[in-house]
């Protein structure tokens, strides 16, 4: 067995495009990823897609086969729903098929349109990865739902507005060569603080925005990449899945994310790394409480460790390890059923030397995409290493 | 959706609260969880019994929701927070408090009342 490549990746825009339809945006991430990866459509044996609102949205379930044929393949089709963390599940499937010899040609992505329906409609819409009868029907949205955390933080371990400020500070400025990023907008931790609350201690720059885009990847087995002089230098070295209960009240600690934790785990233990082998990660940050909370789960930090890294430039881009260099959900923008992938993309790029923020990780070999579904009752993570 | 067709097993809860006798299934183990549940989420087991609520329960977390999804555009603001009710929490509103007075650790009673909105039922905390 050796490591699935990532031959090739695609991207859309991340953004407002409200007139865009989900399978048009996947069309495009999906024609730019086997143009970039240099694959026949047709040695493509199967599509694992991530999509999590489109029924509400798009009034569209059944995606799977629609964006096959979107991307003019022939080829089984699957929709993976998983909340935020859809197309990351999306990505451990294509690993584990490519690695057990069911497939040589994966391609892997998702698309979400969000933008169409207003913020109303997409905040209804994203709360339905809550628990209905216990947390939705009491008004939990997902602001609050990380809010309830950010204060159980708070309580645990100590921390403030303005630590989480900087996190949001952090990725606006990671984001600003990115072309496919929606916020392009340099902030202060004034302006974070200075912005309307949306769900206390939570304000508006502590949230990721609401996005319209889509993600593809093309995964290949080492040996389809070899015996077709493919250009595919990354490979996934680690998959790991955790899950937790639904609802936040059912869970013993708000202020940590055990499925994190369990994904993280088994990941390193597939790749045979540790956390200290890490050199740059891409990491769910839908709230700046949600990337403290996620490189505490990864062991980059101990417990209650990570709310400064930010502020102490730690995870900056000249820090010792780099965070969201591609800005993050926070500023490239989360629609959530492409993040996972998404976060594939930008990995594999940095890794190449093909991303605006390569530079800042050069010598890097080791980087890992955590992507995380509602309050984290799911989370995958992939270890990505330069090929030797 | 659910004032045509119950749900069976929350609706029940909902009715019990209200009229004062509020309950949470308990495995024998002793874990607390909500219905409908055939299995404890914790340990597995199916040896699960209705246990009454504790009178009271304390505030581990809460925050004041601005920014609320179209069923409550109306309550806006509104605390809504999970109390511990010793073997399980429950996600609730607190209400019958300034906004600026709830805080960890605060003592509530539960009960249902109904949303601004749409009169839809919920759960609400109230301070002791």
């Amino acid at each position: 067995m050796s490591n699935p490549r990532v031959a090739g990746v695609g991207l859309t825009h991340f953004g407002k495009h409200p007139e865009r339809t989900g399978r048009d945006m996947f069309a495009e991430a999906g024609l730019d990823a086997l143009d970039d990866a240099g694959v026949d459509p047709d040695d493509v044996e199967a599509l694992f897609y991530g999509n999590f609102m489109g029924e509400l949205a798009e009034h569209q379930g059944h995606q799977g086969p629609l964006m096959a044929e979107a991307v003019g393949l022939q080829a089984p089709a699957t929709r993976y729903e998983s909340a935020c963390a859809s197309s990351g599940v999306a990505v451990r499937d294509a690993v584990r098929t490519v690695r057990n010899g069911e497939a040589d040609v994966v391609l892997v992505g998702g698309a979400e349109r969000m933008t169409n329906v207003g913020t109303a409609a997409a905040t209804d819409a994203l709360a339905i990865a809550a628990d209905d009868l216990y947390e939705i029907r009491a008004g939990m949205t997902f602001p609050g739902a990380y809010a309830l955390m950010a204060r159980a933080y708070f309580e645990e371990y100590g921390g403030t507005r303005e630590q989480l400020a900087e996190v949001a500070v952090k990725n606006h400025e990671h984001a600003l060569p990115n072309e496919h990023a929606q916020i392009r907008q340099e902030i202060t931790v004034e302006d974070a603080l200075d912005a309307p609350i949306i769900a206390d201690p939570l304000g508006l720059y502590d949230s990721c925005p609401i996005t319209d885009g889509a993600s593809a990847a093309v995964v290949t087995s080492a040996e389809y990449a070899a015996d077709h002089g493919l250009d595919a230098g990354v490979a996934v070295t680690g998959t790991g899945q955790g899950g937790d209960n639904l609802a936040l009240h059912d869970r013993e600690a708000y202020s940590r994310s055990p499925a994190t934790e369990d994904a993280a785990e088994e990941a390193y233990a597939d790749a045979g790394i540790g956390p200290a082998d890490v050199d740059f990660l891409e990491v769910h940050d839908c709230f700046t409480i949600a990337e403290v909370l996620a490189l505490e789960g990864l062991g980059i930090y101990e417990n209650g460790a990570a709310i400064d890294a930010a502020a102490n430039g730690e995870t900056t881009r000249h820090g010792e390890t780099p965070v969201n260099l591609s800005g993050g959900l926070k500023a490239k923008g989360h629609p959530v059923g492409a993040t996972g992938v998404a976060q594939l993309v930008s990995v594999t790029k940095l890794l190449e030397g093909r991303h605006d923020r390569a530079a800042d990780v050069a010598d890097a070999e080791t980087a890992v995409a955590h992507n995380a579904g509602g309050t984290v009752a799911s989370a995958t993570v992939h270890v990505l290493e330069v090929a030797e | 959706m659910s004032e045509s067709v119950p749900d069976e097993g929350f609706d029940e809860w909902l009715d019990a609260i209200a009229d004062g006798e509020g309950y949470f299934l308990e495995c024998e183990h002793g874990h607390g969880s909500l219905p409908p549940r055939r299995v404890c989420p914790q340990c597995g087991s199916r040896e699960i019994a209705e246990t009454p609520l504790p009178d009271s329960g304390a505030v581990s977390t809460f925050t004041i929701i601005t920014v609320a999804t179209p069923q409550f555009e109306d309550d806006a603001p509104y605390v809504t927070a999970i109390a511990d009710f010793g073997p399980v929490s429950i996600t609730g509103q607190v209400r019958g408090v300034d906004h600026d007075e709830v805080e960890t650790g605060l003592v509530v009673g539960i009960d249902t009342d109904r949303t601004v909105t749409n009169r839809d039922r919920l759960v609400v905390f109230e301070p002791r």
